[in-house]
C-alpha cells in the first residue's frame, strides 16, 4: 500500500502534523538564528562594556603600580560567578605586551609575553593598535574559539597598557544547544498537544465523507440506503456532498421506479396484443361455428341427444364468444359522453350485491353534464371496480367511490376497508387470466386497463393496511380522444 | 520663608551646642588603631570586642582600621589614636614614640614565625634561593614576616633583594599575600604564621592551595602599643582590660575568635631579633 493510497483519516492528520512540524521548524530555525545573532551580539557588547568599566579603574591602580589591587580587579567580576570564569579571562597587558596581570593567573603568569599564551594570542600580539588614542579593537573570527576584545588603558593621552576580554565561545555554544534543546522540547510538547487534535478533527471531517464513500460505492449493486441529513446538518461542500447524494439517491429510485413501470407496461401490451390476436383468430371460426350450430338446432333430426348435445356445444361456444369478447374491447365505436346519470345507474346497478354482504357505499360524484369521454366504456371499468371492491370489501365493509374532474383530468377512486394486497398482487394485478379471488375470470381489470389505457390515462392500485385503492386517471384532452386511439383488430 | 530658615539653623546650633556640651562631660574616647597584623577583616568581631572594651574601661572606644602599617604609624606619631594593634617592625621603628602594652599569646607563646609559601602544586621549592627570578608577593614594607624577614633571608643568601625576584608586590595584609599565591598570581610569598594557621582553620579551602615551605625562627608576636603620651593610669587600666580578657568568659570566648590565648605585659626583648635584622638592612 502507498502512502498516498492511505484513508484520508490517516492523510489528514499526517499532513496536518507535517504542516505543524514544519511551522514549527520554521520558526524554532528562525527563532534560533536570532538568538545565536542576539547571544553573540550581547557577548559582544558586555565584553566592550566590561573592558570600558575595568580599565576606566584600572588606569590609577596602574599608574601606582597596585599589581594586587589590579588583580583584585580583574578578578572581582568572577569571584562571585565561577560560571564567568570558565568563559572569560580578563588580561591586562603593559606597554610592551607583557601580561600586567590576569585574571588566570596560572595560565596567563606575570609578565609573560603575549605571544607567549598561546596561537591566538600571537596573532593578537601583531595586531593590537597600541597607539594612546587607539579605539577598541574587536576579534571574532566566525571559526575561531575566542572573541577578543581589546581596550585601552589610558588617560589624557598617556596609554598605560591594554586590557584584553578574552571570551570562549564553547559555553556560548552550549548556551545555545541548550536553547535549541528547550525549543525542540516545546516544538515536541506543542506536537503532542496538535497532533491528537489533528487527528480527532481529522476522524471527524472524515466520518461522513466515509458514510458517503461507503454509501455510494454500494450503489453499484443496487442498494440505494438514504443517509440522515441530521448526521451532518452543516452547509459547507460536505453538506451539499449529502445534499447531492439524497437528491441522486431519490432520482435512481425514480428512475429504477419509472424502468419497472416500463417493463410492466411492455409487458401488458405484448399480453394484449397476444391476447387480442388469440380472439381475433378464434372469433372467426367461432362465429361461424356458432351460425352453424343454431341451423343445426333448427333445422335438424329432433331427436332428444342431438338437441341436448346441440344445446351444450352452443352454450360452451358462447362462453367462449363471451371470454373472446371481453378479450376484444372496442374503443372505436363512437360512444355518446359520459354523464353524471351513469354513475348512478352503475350505483342502482350495484347496490343489491352490497347489500347482500351489508357493504356500505360512499358516494361522492361531482361531475359537470357531459364529459367528453365514451359512456359505456367507463361504466364498464367502474361497474368492474365496483364490483372487484365490493367482493374485497366483504361481511360489512366499506366502499368509497370518488369521481371527479381534476386540472383537465377525469379522476376516478374506488376504495375498500378489506383484506389488503400482497405486493405480488400489486405487480401482476391488471394481468389479464390472474385470479386473486375464487369468482370471476380474472378478465375483469384487464379490461379496466386495457380501457383506460387506449384511453390514454393510467389505472393504479395502491393498498396500505386497512385501505385498498383503485385510481383511474383519464386525461380531457382531446388528442388523447378515444376516437383516436387505435385498437388491435 | 528666610524666617523658617532662620528658626531652623537656630534650633540646629541650638542642638550641635547641646550635643558638644553632652561629650564634654563625657569620659574621653580611646581610639585604638587597627592594622592587619591580626585579621582587621572581622567587623563583627571588633564591634563585639569594642563593645566588650568599653563595659570594662567605662569608657567609649572608637577602633580606627588602617589597612597599611604606615598609616597606622602616622596615627599613631600624629597621636590621632592612643593605641595600636601593630606589626613587631613598626614597633621597633617607632620604639622612641611608643610604649609596649600587651603581647598576645599565640599557641601559648609571645612569638610567632615568617612562613614561606609557594603555590600547592610547587613541588620543587625547598628554601626562599629557590625562588630566585620568580613573582613575589610582600604584604607591606612595614612587616617584619611579609617584607623584612624574607629580605633578609635573601640578603644572609649572599642576594640582593632588590633584584633577586624579577616581580614584587605588595597586597597589604598577609591573608591577601596567601590569597595571591593560592591564585598562582605570585609563586611565592612570606607570610604571617599566625594568619596562616588562623585561615588554615576559617578558610582551608584557601590555604590547601599553598604549601608552607620554610618557617623562620620565633619573633615577637605583634604589639598592642600605646603612645608615650598616654598617661600612666589609662595604660594600666587597658593593660589589666586586656591581660584579664583570659579570666572572663565573654573575654575568653573573644580571644577564642581570634585564636589566641590571652595577653601578657610581655617585654620590649622579645623584638630584638627584629632590631637585628634592621641593623643588617642600616637601619637601626
Amino acid at each position: 500500500m502507498r502512502l498516498f493510497d492511505l484513508s484520508l483519516r490517516f492523510k489528514m492528520p499526517l499532513w496536518g502534523g507535517g504542516l505543524i512540524l514544519a511551522t514549527a521548524i520554521a520558526l524554532s530555525g528562525s527563532f534560533a538564528v536570532q538568538a545565536w545573532d542576539n547571544l553573540n551580539e550581547d557577548i559582544l557588547r558586555n565584553a566592550q562594556e566590561l573592558g570600558r568599566i575595568t580599565a576606566h579603574s584600572l588606569f590609577p591602580v596602574m599608574l601606582h603600580d597596585d599589581m594586587w589591587k589590579a588583580f583584585e580587579i580583574v578578578s572581582s567580576p568572577y569571584a562571585a560567578n565561577p560560571e564567568a570564569a570558565a568563559t572569560e579571562t580578563l588580561t591586562v597587558l603593559d606597554t610592551a605586551n607583557r601580561v600586567y596581570v590576569s585574571s588566570r593567573p596560572e595560565e596567563q603568569p606575570v609578565l609573560g609575553e603575549l605571544a607567549s599564551l598561546g596561537i591566538d594570542y600571537d596573532l593578537l600580539n601583531g595586531e593590537l593598535p597600541l597607539a594612546a588614542d587607539a579605539g577598541i579593537f574587536v576579534r571574532d573570527a566566525r571559526d575561531a574559539q575566542h572573541i577578543y576584545v581589546a581596550i585601552p588603558i589610558a588617560n589624557g593621552g598617556v596609554r598605560l597598557g591594554t586590557l584584553l576580554v578574552t571570551y570562549n565561545k564553547s559555553l556560548h555554544r552550549e548556551r545555545f544547544l541548550l536553547l535549541l534543546k528547550r525549543t525542540a522540547w516545546i516544538t515536541l510538547l506543542a506536537l503532542a498537544v496538535l497532533l491528537p487534535i489533528t487527528a480527532y478533527w481529522g476522524h471527524r471531517m472524515m466520518q461522513p465523507m466515509r458514510l458517503v464513500t461507503g454509501r455510494i460505492s454500494r450503489i453499484g449493486i443496487g442498494e440505494l440506503e438514504p443517509l440522515d441529513p441530521f448526521f451532518y446538518p452543516y452547509r459547507d461542500e460536505m453538506g451539499m456532498l449529502f445534499l447531492a447524494y439524497e437528491e441522486m439517491v431519490s432520482k435512481l429510485r425514480e428512475k429504477a421506479e419509472f424502468e419497472k413501470e416500463v417493463v410492466k407496461s411492455e409487458r401488458m401490451a405484448a399480453v394484449g396484443r397476444l391476447s387480442a390476436s388469440i380472439a381475433h383468430e378464434i372469433n372467426n371460426p367461432l362465429g361461424g361455428m356458432l351460425n352453424a350450430i343454431s341451423t343445426l338446432r333448427r333445422h335438424g333430426p329432433p331427436d332428444p341427444l342431438t338437441q341436448r348435445t346441440v344445446s351444450l356445444l352452443e352454450r360452451g361456444l358462447s362462453q367462449i364468444r363471451e371470454t373472446v369478447a371481453a378479450l376484444l374491447i372496442q374503443t372505436k365505436v363512437k360512444n355518446r359522453p359520459l354523464t353524471p346519470n351513469d354513475f348512478e345507474d352503475i350505483r342502482i346497478l350495484v347496490t343489491p350485491a352490497a347489500n347482500k354482504q351489508d357493504t356500505r357505499i360512499g358516494w361522492s360524484v361531482a361531475l359537470p353534464a357531459a364529459v367528453s369521454l365514451p359512456a359505456t366504456l367507463l361504466r364498464q371499468v367502474l361497474i368492474n371496480l365496483m364490483l372487484n371492491a365490493i367482493a374485497a370489501a366483504g361481511q360489512g365493509g366499506r366502499l368509497e367511490v370518488c369521481a371527479q374532474i381534476g386540472g383537465n383530468q377525469f379522476v376516478l377512486m374506488v376504495e375498500n376497508d378489506g383484506k389488503a394486497l400482497l405486493p405480488e398482487q400489486l405487480n401482476r394485478l391488471f394481468e389479464p387470466f390472474t385470479r386473486f379471488s375464487e369468482q370471476g375470470h380474472g378478465l375483469g381489470l384487464w379490461i379496466c386497463y386495457t380501457i383506460v389505457n387506449q384511453l390514454g390515462g393510467t389505472i393504479g392500485a395502491e393498498s396500505n393496511l386497512g385501505l385498498t385503492r383503485f385510481t383511474v386517471i383519464i386525461p380531457l384532452d382531446p388528442a388523447h380522444d378515444a376516437s383516436a386511439q387505435d385498437l388491435p383488430d | 520663608m528666610s524666617k523658617l530658615l532662620k528658626l531652623a539653623l537656630l534650633w540646629l546650633w541650638l542642638l550641635a551646642s547641646s550635643v558638644q556640651a553632652q561629650t564634654a562631660n563625657e569620659p574621653e574616647k580611646i581610639r585604638f588603631a587597627i592594622t592587619p597584623a591580626v585579621l582587621n577583616d572581622q567587623h563583627a568581631f571588633l564591634a563585639e570586642w569594642r563593645s566588650y572594651l568599653e563595659d570594662r574601661l567605662k569608657r567609649p572606644v572608637e577602633f580606627v582600621q588602617r589597612d597599611r602599617y604606615r598609616d597606622a604609624m602616622d596615627l599613631l606619631q600624629q597621636q590621632k589614636v592612643d593605641f595600636a594593634w601593630i606589626c613587631d617592625y613598626p614597633y621597633v621603628v617607632l620604639k622612641n614614640e611608643v610604649r609596649l602594652l600587651a603581647v598576645a599569646l599565640n599557641q601559648g607563646r609571645p612569638t610567632y614565625r615568617a612562613s614561606l609559601i609557594v603555590p600547592a602544586r610547587d613541588n620543587r621549592t625547598r628554601s626562599i634561593s629557590d625562588l630566585k627570578g620568580a613573582v613575589f608577593a610582600y604584604a607591606d614594607p612595614y612587616s617584619n614576616t611579609g617584607y623584612l624577614s624574607p629580605r633578609y633571608e635573601i640578603k644572609q643568601g649572599g642576594e640582593d633583594p632588590s633584584a633577586f625576584f624579577k616581580r614584587t608586590f605588595f597586597t597589604w595584609s598577609h591573608r591577601k599575600a596567601i590569597e595571591a599565591v593560592a591564585a598562582g598570581l605570585a609563586q611565592g610569598a612570606s607570610v604571617d604564621s599566625y594568619v596562616w594557621d588562623v585561615l588554615n582553620r576559617v578558610r582551608p579551602d584557601i590555604t590547601a592551595k599553598t604549601r608552607v615551605v620554610w618557617s623562620s625562627k620565633e619573633y615577637g608576636f605583634p604589639p598592642i602599643v600605646a603612645h608615650r603620651n598616654v598617661s600612666n593610669p589609662d595604660f594600666v587600666q587597658m593593660q589589666t582590660v586586656l591581660m584579664n580578657m583570659k579570666n572572663d568568659p565573654q573575654g575568653k570566648a573573644l580571644l577564642g575568635r581570634l585564636y589566641l590565648d590571652g595577653f601578657i605585659a610581655g617585654s620590649p626583648a622579645l623584638y630584638d631579633g627584629v632590631a637585628e635584622m634592621m641593623r643588617m638592612f642600616g637601619e637601626l
